[in-house]
């Protein structure tokens, strides 16, 4: 398993230096290791699916790179910068709370349960980052809510609180909060998982559209194999916190190479 | 000698009425202090670093467990000592904020532990800054939920101030001494002020209720 996880890199991986690159990440909870040096370069305006089994650390991967959660040990790459490090005199010390930030400011993430502030609006929740943390005035932060929250769809419902709007919608205006960040790369944690299956259409059309028409660096957490299939460039099957194979769809869905993936994909299909 | 006297009564009034004003501004002027370094006390508890969060825990649990009456005369006769002259009332209204400030301190510790963590990860997500993240997001939800503990608070506050008569604040317990050692007439001031104490107090449980209320319905929509 070993060797293909380290394996010559896949061809929808461009020259030059990825977007984000784990190199030799390691995480674990004590003893127990979740991430056993962890090694995934993602180019600049791919979208790579990240699939698994439950405990696998597909999570773990996305909130070490959100910084929400420490690594203990290699380095994260982001935009050709160390994450949670900075060079100091040639070498690697941990990094301040202004590299934080400014790193921080490239990454954008979407939740599983969305976590939408419940006392702002749909179109405050996307006001509020913009204008404290990049220093938009009022009426620049909400002319760029507004507009993207028209476009995921949400141009009715701007002065909406969450608990008015449905699974789908709240999801969407998380995706319309993290966008008004203008991050390079956007990280989705199974966003639909926790929505009533006539409600995963209207989100991951957003995310289609979002695929079409910006310039982002996705990666993506998902169950939604068939989505995965037609929208990823690249699919990373984790495993016992591993990347036990990864290639384009069609060869990681047509024809796997690994028993795990073969036994994993049977699985998924059995269940839909 | 009559029990109830109708014209002395009539006639101590408006001392005891301009006196009730005195005793709410120690009240509001407390309660402000309480409120806003209760506040500070439960962050500074709560999420500072331990050179901050351990000598205030044992601060807090200090005052906590010291009676009211002698913060008061400590920050009136001792403060002195070092230097510090304070007039009553100022002396009197910091111990009183000081004190229901520990009180408060657990409430709002309470109401920040109730914050979901997804509320703090979405804040670090968005990149905003740790006062940003407590002042828009995390404080705004952890309060509404503890207005009836915190309004409790300023209710027992509010029955503590003739406490401030010991260091001779013209309050309304201090005002109705002096009129019954005066006259020689305890049962008329005593009782007026004990009346305009429930007064206050109904209207002040009324006003948190309806402070309640509208924070629910602001919730409820949210
Ligand atoms: N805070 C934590 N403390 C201890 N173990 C954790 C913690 N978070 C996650 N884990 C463990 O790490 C493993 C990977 O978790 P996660 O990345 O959430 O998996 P996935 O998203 O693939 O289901 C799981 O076995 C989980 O139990
Ligand atoms: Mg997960």
């Amino acid at each position: 398993m070993t060797d293909i996880a380290k394996g010559p890199a896949p061809a929808a991986a461009p020259t030059g230096s990825p977007m984000v690159r784990f190199d030799q990440v390691t995480k674990s909870y004590g003893a127990f290791v979740v991430l056993d040096q962890l090694e995934l370069d993602v180019a600049a305006g791919e979208k790579v699916a990240i699939i698994g089994p439950s405990g696998s650390g597909k999570t773990t991967v996305l909130r070490m790179l959100m910084t929400l959660e420490p690594i203990n040990g290699g380095v994260i790459w982001v935009d050709g910068e160390p994450l949670t490090s900075m060079r100091r005199n040639g070498a690697l010390v941990p990094a301040d709370a202004r590299h934080l930030r400014r790193m921080r400011g490239k990454i954008g993430m979407v939740f599983q349960h969305f976590n939408l502030f419940p006392h702002m609006t749909a179109l405050k929740n996307c006001m509020e980052a913009p204008c404290t943390v990049l220093g938009l005035s009022k009426a620049e932060s909400e002319a760029r809510g507004r507009e993207l929250l028209v476009m995921v769809g949400l141009g009715d419902k701007l002065q909406h609180y969450p608990a008015q709007l449905s699974g789908g919608q709240q999801q969407r205006v998380a995706i319309a909060r993290a966008l008004a960040m203008r991050p390079k790369v956007m990280l989705f944690d199974e966003v639909t998982s926790a929505l009533d299956p006539e409600l995963v259409g209207e989100v991951l059309n957003v995310i289609r559209k979002l695929g079409a028409e910006l310039d982002l660096t996705m990666l993506m957490v998902t169950h939604q194999m068939g989505f995965a299939k037609e929208f990823a460039d690249r699919v990373c099957f984790f495993y016992g916190g591993k990347i036990c194979e990864q290639g384009p769809p069609a060869k990681l869905f047509g024809s796997p190479e690994n028993e795990r993936t073969r036994q994993f994909l049977r699985a998924v299909l059995e269940a839909t | 000698m009559k029990f109830w006297d109708w014209p002395f009564t009539f006639e101590i009034l408006p001392m005891l009425a301009w006196a009730s004003l005195v005793t709410l501004e120690a009240t509001i002027l407390g309660f402000a202090i309480a409120a806003v370094l209760g506040l500070a006390f439960a962050i500074g508890r709560m999420f500072g670093p331990a050179w901050l969060s351990v000598p205030l825990a044992g601060f807090i649990e200090f005052i906590r467990s010291t009676p009211l009456l002698i913060q008061i005369f400590f920050l009136f006769f001792v403060f002195p000592e070092f230097g510090i002259s304070l007039p009553a009332m100022t002396a009197g209204v910091m111990a009183l904020g000081l004190h229901y400030a520990t009180y408060c301190s657990e409430v709002y510790r309470a109401g920040l532990a109730n914050i979901a963590r997804g509320q703090w990860e979405a804040c670090t997500a968005l990149n905003l800054t740790a006062f940003h993240t407590f002042r828009d997001v995390i404080i705004p939800q952890a309060i509404p939920p503890i207005v009836p503990a915190l309004g409790n608070y300023f209710v027992a506050l509010f029955k503590d101030t003739p406490l401030l008569s010991a260091i001779a604040v013209l309050e309304l317990m201090q005002t109705a001494k002096i009129i019954g050692s005066d006259n020689f007439r305890y049962t008329e001031p005593i009782t007026i002020v004990g009346l305009i104490f429930l007064i206050f107090s109904l209207a002040a449980a009324g006003l948190i209720r309806l402070v309640e209320m509208r924070l629910n319905r602001r919730i409820r929509r949210a």
